[in-house]
């Protein structure tokens, strides 16, 4: 929805030309370089302490600083071991946790998003375009102001339903947490996607309904496929908010050992243990590795995805 | 439960999804009349609808009237939640701290993405110092929290330092300090990781909007004889304008939002609360409902101009 440049950054750099070239040698100078490597400097050593400390035997990590390791190297995996299978963090079943509560909450909101856009990008019916400005508009809702009504609702629902909440909910309280979080991304999805569809040519899906096919045969045979890079984008940001949310898993999973993500517990010992050191370090990577792994390998759809506006809260 | 139930229950929920989603939409897709063409409206948006209905606009009108409401939300009573907000000592902290975080989070991640964004355009290892500064964003806040909480970890002063910011204290002769505890500091201190964050997206926008710039105004500019800073001041800054806005209202827009790094590096305490963690205390911990309410309301009229505000600038932009 926003910028001048579909175009990607990262690829961006060989299509310089000449002149700009010089004229970028006339720019840099060393001040400039080294300002740059302060920068780069001070946004990746924390991360690196963090990392180095996860490796080193407990008494070191609350005894010395991680950087005296350079000279006085270490190396164990007794802390992952720990903080995963320890009875104290056991952080191994709230991996499990989180992978459980994200793929449903990324296919989800995904399929209904896109079907919704293409109804409000390719279908005919009155109201259109005021119930899509309606839906663009919901994306100002804060979750927080969602949060009571909607766990009240999912203890007591309407129309006589099962109980969505509790110990003997369906599916052991997954839903609330699935449902939730496909809520909360829809209007931004719905948006997105109904933009990269306005873009498709018009005379493909005129061809296609002259040739008889109905919406749904349009729908999956014409559109997704043409539609699976700015999926793509969407689902890593889904992806990646999913995974790294607290607040919504804190409010809806209810802080219950069977359901929580990663996110929650981490945050918990973060507060409860919060001098044991080589177990958060540990547990901070153990939930930091699926993003980056996730965010490494597809950088490329992410960085389309940012341009276009995908930014949620 | 069991991993493996638990898995179960995901492959379940998602082949009940796709099962349901599929009949409904093959059946539509039977109907070939034109009451056909009102059956596939119904089923591609309905469901989309329902939920946006139940799970946000009801829920936003229900907020908003619980604000009116008292503790256990039985009987109104006017604005005395707001003027809770506005006038008790504990909440006008919490005031002052989101105004804290609303106006130094987006300046100063604006303005670090934008100094590295334009020192490393065209720079050969352009692509690698880019993702330096953009892995933060891929991660969680909740581990960013707890990678900048071991940056300020204190020890006394006599005593080995283990948190790298107390070690360069000590070095330089300085007594050591608890960066958390420290009222008010502490906010500047967990400003600092939401600002080691956003920097990567105001970066990678702005980054793509200088690409943008046409060579031949930067050719323009140097013939006559502008370079450097004058350069980066009278020639880049007003060609990227409308994104540096949009970037600016984003992280506002976000941080207003952010409970995560309060939660997480001092829960709230040693006076660092902000709205959106205050909500939550009040909300899931004083069991105060009506408060609770108000601060969520409160988050809404707070995001309400700035949204429209970026919205308006990103049209401006798509309209050149």
């Amino acid at each position: 929805m926003t910028t001048t440049t579909p175009e990607v950054p990262t690829s961006a750099a060989p299509q310089v030309s000449v002149a700009a070239g010089e004229a970028h040698k006339k720019l840099t100078s060393p001040w400039a370089s080294l300002a740059a490597a302060v920068i780069a400097i001070l946004w990746t050593v924390p991360t690196i302490g963090l990392f180095i400390s996860s490796f080193r035997p407990e008494n070191e990590v609350k005894t010395s600083g991680w950087w005296t390791w350079f000279t006085n190297p270490s190396f164990t995996l007794d802390n992952y071991d720990e903080v995963l299978h320890g009875s104290d963090t056991n952080l191994a079943t709230y991996f499990v946790n989180s992978i459980v509560i994200t793929i449903p909450a990324v296919i989800i909101p995904i399929t209904l998003a896109t079907l919704a856009a293409y109804a409000f990008a390719w279908m005919k019916f009155p109201g259109r375009d005021v119930l899509f400005v309606a839906v663009f508009a919901m994306q100002i809702v804060p979750i927080q102001v969602t949060m009571i009504p909607l766990l009240t609702k999912y203890v007591n629902p309407p129309f006589g339903l099962p109980s969505l909440a509790g110990s003997d909910a369906p599916g052991g309280g997954f839903y609330t947490i699935w449902l939730s979080h496909s809520i909360f991304a829809l209007p931004l999805a719905i948006f997105l996607l109904h933009n990269f569809m306005k873009e498709i040519p018009a005379e493909l899906i005129e061809a296609a309904r002259v040739d008889g096919a109905g919406h749904v045969k349009i729908f999956t045979r014409v559109m997704l496929p043409l539609m699976t890079p700015a999926i793509a984008a969407f689902a890593i940001f889904q992806f990646l908010w999913v995974w790294n949310d607290l607040l919504v898993a804190l409010v809806f999973a209810g802080g219950n050992q069977d359901t929580s993500p990663l996110t929650v517990r981490l945050a918990e010992l973060s507060g409860t243990r919060d001098q044991a050191w080589h177990l958060l370090s540990a547990g901070a990577f153990v939930s930091l590795v699926v993003p980056l792994v996730v965010f490494l390998s597809l950088q490329r759809y992410f960085v389309r995805g940012l341009l276009a506006g995908s930014v949620k809260g | 439960m069991s991993s493996g139930e638990k898995f179960l229950q995901m492959f379940i929920a998602i082949f009940a999804f796709i099962a349901v989603m599929g009949v409904v939409l093959f059946l539509a897709d039977r109907v070939r009349s034109r009451r056909g063409e009102v059956l596939q409206t119904v089923a591609f948006l309905l469901p989309a609808t329902v939920m946006i209905a139940f799970g946000l606009l009801y829920p936003a009108i229900k907020t908003i009237m619980q604000s009116f409401q008292d503790a256990s939300g039985t009987s109104y009573i006017g604005f005395d939640n707001y003027k809770t907000i506005f006038t008790s000592s504990d909440q006008l902290i919490v005031l002052r701290n989101t105004a804290f975080w609303v106006i130094v989070t987006p300046i100063a991640a604006t303005l670090i993405g934008l100094v590295y964004a334009v020192l490393i355009d065209r720079a050969r290892i352009e692509k690698f110092a880019k993702a330096l500064i953009f892995l933060p964003m891929a991660i969680s806040l909740v581990g960013a929290s707890i990678i900048w909480k071991f940056m300020y970890d204190y020890r006394a002063t006599e005593n080995p330092q283990i948190g790298l910011l107390n070690q360069i204290l000590k070095s330089l002769g300085f007594d050591t300090y608890r960066f958390l505890l420290n009222d008010p500091a502490n906010t500047l201190f967990l400003i600092v990781i939401m600002v080691w964050v956003q920097a990567g997206f105001a970066m990678t926008v702005l980054s793509a909007s200088i690409k943008a710039i046409p060579d031949d105004i930067v050719e323009a500019a140097r013939l006559d004889g502008v370079s450097g800073f004058r350069m980066f001041r009278y020639i880049t800054v007003p060609s990227i304008r409308p994104s540096l806005v949009v970037v600016l209202t984003t992280i506002s827009i976000t941080t207003l939002k952010v409970f995560d790094i309060v939660r997480t590096s001092t829960g709230g305490n040693f006076n660092t609360s902000v709205l959106a963690n205050e909500f939550y205390t009040q909300s899931f911990r004083a069991f105060n409902t009506g408060l609770g309410a108000a601060l969520a309301s409160l988050l809404f009229v707070l995001v309400i101009p700035i949204v429209v505000y970026n919205v308006r600038q990103m049209r401006k932009l798509e309209a050149r």
